[in-house]
């Protein structure tokens, strides 16, 4: 990673997150480090939206009155700014409660694509025959909904395994992506590894036997530029309370001609175009896959944390990440007895640091971490399949972001060796 | 300090050296249960004579993967239970899992739960209360297939 920008002020950042000014178990200093699991939120969006509910709050698409106009124009202005974030068109952008919904939404409109009489949604139908490719490192929001949608339709469910090293296993591409793949889902960046997969070339692939791609970008999104036509996935989905945003919004992407295409998943209102006792017609999209009263002061405090995430500059803040990655797994790998569950070394890889302490579970791990006041993750991080796969019944999981800072990576070693020395364990 | 609460020497004796561990024949009934947001695991076998309450819990053997919390809260429970009626090792239990859902509140009585005393300082912590209990509900599941027939 090359930048000539200026590195990150953390410090100075660090005064916009009011959370991050608390203490913790007996007066610690907040160290924390599960922002892959919910980041934590700056003044400017809880500001933003704070500011739209006190002054505009009125039902989106809806209304004719001037709170409505108000309301609908900050909601659709939030869509361009999420839109020109992931480079792609503004009718591309659907909003939903989170990316598992958004991923959820594919797969239930693949399926009734699957028992509709529409003949433009037949390019989305499924059956005995059909293969759907995962991989064996994505988390359970990117691997149930396309195990229950092949359940559902008598399609069969493949998947890339991972190697030793926590990447892809790309031997077997040409076995597992054949003309009898209708779908490949798969993440962006591990969020337990946090191994970068080379989309290029799993796109590449799969377009040549006419499959559909769908990207799970909940940890690329947040931390890096992501330009979802560039990388040329169908689909694609994140959540904002990931990237400094509100909970109970997130994102698909979708490439227009195919959302054009795709029959609806949750039905309602403000989602139709006609409506008669028998039979109705649907909106265009995005409006067709967002029925019902959305996430209106999240949508446009989602807006609110893409302008903070832009103003910093995506380049950066991935610089600032790989800094205290690189610094996390070279401390990590000096004690004895602490194992990196994923890439060692920071190439193609995102800033989820796994990794088990021999002799102390996890859990035994993060309650010493915590005492001390540093927030890690704990357990399979939703993703049990590939710690089965790795020999790890459960792991440690750091994540860093925006306010995170070298002494926050120095808080996490020092933590570790007080863990191993707590159960009497190690060097 | 409140590490050392939690963590009490019985409780990482037990992890250290966990009593009755192991699967053993005979038994009637075995189960597996799993803790969902961590992937902690116990297999439970138990070995009754007798029917209902009465019956006696003659062995009761185990084995799995997991936490400190969880594998020296059932190394504990096979103290508390083998030798006693199903309807002892039940009243037993209730008080550990009275204690367990307390919030630190409680105060448990040393001459019903024993070395089981010890997890009083987990019970501040919610999250790790399912690891206690892992075993415990593996133990009534297994138990109570043998004694309802199945019916649990």
């Amino acid at each position: 990673m090359t930048t000539t920008a200026a590195p990150l002020d953390v410090a100075a950042l660090k005064a916009d997150f009011p959370i991050l000014a608390r203490t913790v178990r007996e007066g610690k200093r907040l160290v924390y480090l599960d922002s892959g699991a919910t980041s934590q939120r700056p003044r400017q969006v809880l500001d933003f939206e704070r500011q739209y509910i006190e002054t505009a709050n009125a039902a989106v698409h809806r209304g004719a009155h001037q709170l409505a106009e108000e309301a609908t124009d900050l909601y659709e202005g939030a869509r361009e700014k999420i839109a020109d974030f992931v480079g792609v068109g503004f009718d591309e952008v659907v909003f939903t409660k989170n990316a598992t919904e958004s991923i959820n939404l594919v797969a239930y409109a693949f399926g009734n694509a699957t028992f509709s009489d529409d003949p433009a949604a037949k390019r989305f139908a499924l059956g005995p025959g059909d293969e759907i490719v995962v991989t064996e490192m994505e988390h359970h929001a990117n691997l149930l909904p396309w195990q229950q949608l092949a359940q559902r339709t008598g399609a069969t469910l493949k998947w890339f395994s991972v190697t030793a090293e926590g990447r892809l296993d790309l031997s077997d591409m040409d076995e597992l992506i054949t003309p009898r793949t209708k779908v490949v889902a798969f993440t962006h960046q591990s969020n337990v590894l946090g191994t970068i997969n080379p989309v290029s070339v799993l796109v590449a692939k799969a377009q040549s036997v006419g499959a559909l791609t769908v990207l799970d970008a909940c940890q690329s999104v947040p931390h890096s530029t992501v330009d979802f036509k560039a990388l040329g996935v169908d689909f694609a989905a994140f959540s904002g309370h990931k990237m400094l945003g509100p909970s109970g919004i997130g994102v698909l992407y979708g490439r227009s001609e195919l959302l054009q295409a795709m029959p609806p998943f949750i039905t309602g209102g403000s989602m139709i175009e006609q409506v008669f006792m028998d039979h109705s017609t649907f909106a265009p999209p995005p409006q067709r896959f967002e029925a019902g009263v959305p996430n209106t002061s999240q949508a446009i405090g989602l807006g609110a944390a893409v302008d903070y995430l832009s103003a910093l500059g995506m380049d950066r803040v991935a610089a600032h990440e790989h800094e205290l990655t690189g610094a996390a797994l070279s401390g990590l790998q000096e004690i004895p007895g602490v194992r990196i569950v994923g890439p060692a070394d920071n190439v193609d890889r995102g800033s989820a640091v796994s990794f088990v302490v021999d002799s102390v579970h996890a859990h035994d791990a993060g309650q010493v971490l915590d005492s001390l006041g540093i927030e890690v993750r704990v357990g399979h991080h939703c993703a049990w399949p590939l710690h089965r796969k790795l020999d790890a019944a459960a792991t440690v999981r750091a994540t860093f972001y925006v306010y995170n800072d070298l002494a926050d990576v120095q808080a996490l070693l020092d933590g570790v060796r007080e863990t191993q020395k707590f159960f009497g364990v190690g060097a | 300090m409140q590490l050392q609460q939690m963590y009490q020497e019985i409780i990482l004796d037990h992890y250290k050296n966990p009593h009755h561990r192991g699967l053993r024949d005979p038994f009637e009934a075995e189960v597996h249960h799993v803790n969902p947001t961590c992937g902690d695991e116990v297999t439970v076998r138990v070995h009754l004579e007798g029917e209902g309450p009465d019956a006696k819990v003659v062995d009761v053997s185990y084995d799995g993967q997991g936490c400190s919390i969880s594998q020296a809260s059932t190394s504990v429970l096979t103290d508390l239970v083998i030798g006693r009626t199903v309807g002892d090792a039940f009243g037993t239990m209730d008080s550990f899992v009275e204690l367990m859902q307390g919030r630190g509140r409680i105060e448990p009585d040393e001459d019903v739960l024993e070395d089981a005393v010890a997890f009083a300082g987990v019970a501040k912590y919610p999250a790790r209360v399912k690891c206690a209990l892992l075993g415990w509900m593996a133990f009534k599941d297994a138990v109570a297939r043998v004694v309802d027939g199945g019916q649990a």
